[in-house]
């Protein structure tokens, strides 16, 4: 067994956690308390991996980059609440879907009028592009930036949700929403607030992830699928089940990815074990998503009060 | 519906279909063949978004992974082609066959859930299938498969040439608004239009609204991997994804348009759909833009669908009348 490369595999399910964990938190919100599908929600991730790549661009702060962007993608997303989501949130779950993917079709194009169809890649300065070594183990530090930026956003959203007042009303609007409404709450602020702060979360993760795999056209699309996943397995609403969730599908499907064929060479050939094994990884998470929907409907971690 | 059309919308219905029982010899005429390429794929979309409506529309059943039927049905010809495997009657049945197992299954799972936990389920199952042929290296996984001939048929009824071809589809597409107008007007389609209206008092009459959803999902699947089939052959080249979830997307979409739980809103949504793509994208490269903003502007302010436009002259008719 090679020790060093599972850990590696390790911290690498971890990174993809954290980042759906930064994705689903903030669906999980909106989701859960305003009633929303967002199918869009990956078009922020996008979008702040490309705000940030133009302030680097620029200036060439890294900082700086990261910055403004979270600040822009807070503007988009609020915007995004004020004129569109907002008036939909009474309707149905059908209507959602369709707005939000007409909103996907809409932030994809503007990004290739805006930025060209090609990619951006994004620059990192060089004081964050070294390799950590711990005893024979070599890790780029990049990666471990990421991991520790996405344990430092999840502490601050506990302190927020769990500590504050408005953290209070947002657990209240989870569990249920029309006694937040009837004590007098100014809903609408509280909306606007939970949704262009999902939107943040969602272009910080698109930023950490960009200078890696670089800034591209429908980037989050793909990873959105799976951070819906992350919020049905952890339950609407529920920030906590988010988390978990977030963490139990990122190192399934990352540690499924390069071990699942030797497990499978356990029980049958290695022909065979090569070829199942790529679509069973690709498969599980929604395996394991059809079964919790299938015999614990509200998800491993609901919000309180929800059955 | 009688044999005279009694309203505007039906003379417009009418009228429609002739033209489409006569397009081959219209385009031969206006020597445009490509127009008669661009209408076959419509017709194999409408048939897909036909079957969809059933559920979407009369069921209430908003399935978000629809796409994955057309899928199974494409790779359920090019699959046995790539094993020179022409046999038209294997791929109709493996179509059917596999597209009816798998959505019997999987069906029987996600419909123990209700509304977005529903939308979910079905997109996380046809996730499943996209990676499934996304992950058969065999089969060309991303690349794709090409289909090098139609599926065989005996002489009479046979698919090769670009009118037969064409026949075909729009024969079946008939006999799937056929198949629909008689389900729902029967009294399987009361049920299903019942238990998405009231579920616990369709149950309280005695019916088990489970296992109607369940057969009616059953229904949309296999008709929906007919346009699977015909796809294959039509287009001569398969992929994954033709089963991504944007392509669902896209069959909702054509159901809006044309008008949720009417007999002709599909057929007229799906053409309406692929003129306007066809139209915008030669205009501009950009036409995701308009197609994203029409989208959004359907929703906010237009209900109904064009069926439902129409339907707004037949009712100013009566009070005219």
């Amino acid at each position: 067994m090679d020790w060093n490369l599972l850990i590696t595999q390790l911290l690498n399910g971890l990174q993809l956690g954290l980042l759906l964990f930064l994705l689903a938190s903030g669906l999980t919100l909106i989701f859960g308390i305003m009633d929303f599908i967002n199918l869009s929600h990956g078009s922020f991730y996008m979008i702040g991996a490309y705000f940030c790549g133009t302030v680097v661009a620029k200036t060439g702060s890294f900082l700086l980059g990261i910055l403004l962007g979270l600040v822009g993608v807070f503007v988009v997303g609020a915007l995004v609440e004020w004129f569109i989501a907002r008036k939909l949130y009474r309707a149905d779950h059908l209507d959602h879907v369709l707005v939000t993917f007409g909103l996907i079709l809409i932030f994809d194009t503007l990004v290739h009028i805006i930025w060209g169809a090609s990619g951006m890649a994004i620059p990192l300065p060089d004081s964050l592009n070294g390799q950590v070594s711990i005893g024979s183990l070599v890790l780029p530090s990049y990666r471990l930036l990421i991991i520790g930026c996405g344990l430092l956003v999840a502490g601050l959203l506990y302190v927020l949700v769990v500590r504050t007042r408005l953290g209070m009303l947002i657990r209240a609007g989870a569990s249920n929403r029309t006694m937040v409404e009837a004590l007098g709450v100014n809903i609408n602020r509280l909306f606007l607030i939970v949704f262009a702060l999902g939107a943040t979360m969602a272009g910080f993760a698109g930023m950490l992830i960009a200078p890696i795999t670089e800034a591209s056209i429908g980037m989050g699309n793909d990873i959105i699928i799976i951070a819906f996943v992350v919020v049905i397995v952890g339950g609407i609403g529920s920030v906590k089940g988010a988390f978990y969730a977030a963490m139990i599908l990122g190192l399934i499907d990352t540690l499924s990815r390069s071990y699942l064929d030797l497990l499978l060479n356990l029980v049958m050939p290695v022909t065979y074990a090569e070829t199942a094994a790529p679509a069973l990884s690709a498969m599980l998470v929604y395996i394991l998503m059809a079964a919790v929907l299938a015999f614990r409907p509200q998800g491993l971690f609901p919000p309180a009060g929800v059955k | 519906m009688g044999m005279v059309p009694r309203s505007v919308s039906a003379w417009c219905y009418a009228a429609l279909l002739a033209v489409l029982a006569l397009a081959p010899f219209l385009f031969e005429w206006m020597e445009q063949p490509f127009y008669l390429d661009l209408l076959s794929r419509g017709l194999i979309l409408a048939i897909a978004v036909i079957s969809l409506n059933l559920i979407l529309g009369y069921g209430g059943m908003v399935s978000l992974g629809h796409a994955a039927y057309i899928g199974i049905g494409a790779y359920c010809v090019g699959i046995p082609a790539y094993y020179d495997l022409y046999n038209g009657w294997l791929h109709l049945a493996l179509a059917l066959g596999v597209s009816g197992l798998f959505a019997l299954v999987t069906g029987a799972v996600s419909l123990r859930t209700k509304g977005v936990y529903f939308i979910m389920i079905t997109m996380a199952f046809s996730q499943m299938v996209y990676f499934i042929f996304l992950s058969l290296e065999e089969y060309g996984a991303d690349d794709g498969l090409v289909i090098y001939a139609r599926s065989e048929f005996p002489e009479w009824m046979s698919m090769d040439g670009a009118t037969s071809l064409y026949y075909w589809i729009f024969i079946l597409m008939l006999l799937s608004l056929f198949l629909i107008n008689r389900l729902v007007h029967a009294r399987f389609g009361r049920v299903i239009v019942g238990s998405k209206f009231n579920e616990p008092r369709m149950q309280a009459l005695g019916f088990d609204t489970y296992r109607y959803r369940l057969a009616c999902y059953v229904i949309s699947a296999m008709l929906c991997s007919l346009a699977g089939m015909l796809l294959g052959n039509f287009a001569g080249f398969i992929s994954p994804d033709m089963i991504s979830w944007a392509r669902s997307g896209e069959l909702i979409f054509m159901v809006i348009i044309g008008g949720v739980a009417s007999i002709f809103g599909p057929l007229i949504g799906t053409l309406a759909f692929v003129v306007l793509e066809e139209g915008l994208s030669a205009i501009t490269v950009y036409w995701h833009l308009i197609f994203g903003i029409m989208l959004v502007a359907l929703v906010l302010f237009g209900k109904g669908g064009i069926h439902g436009w129409l339907s707004m002259l037949d009712r100013k008719r009566v009070e005219h009348d």
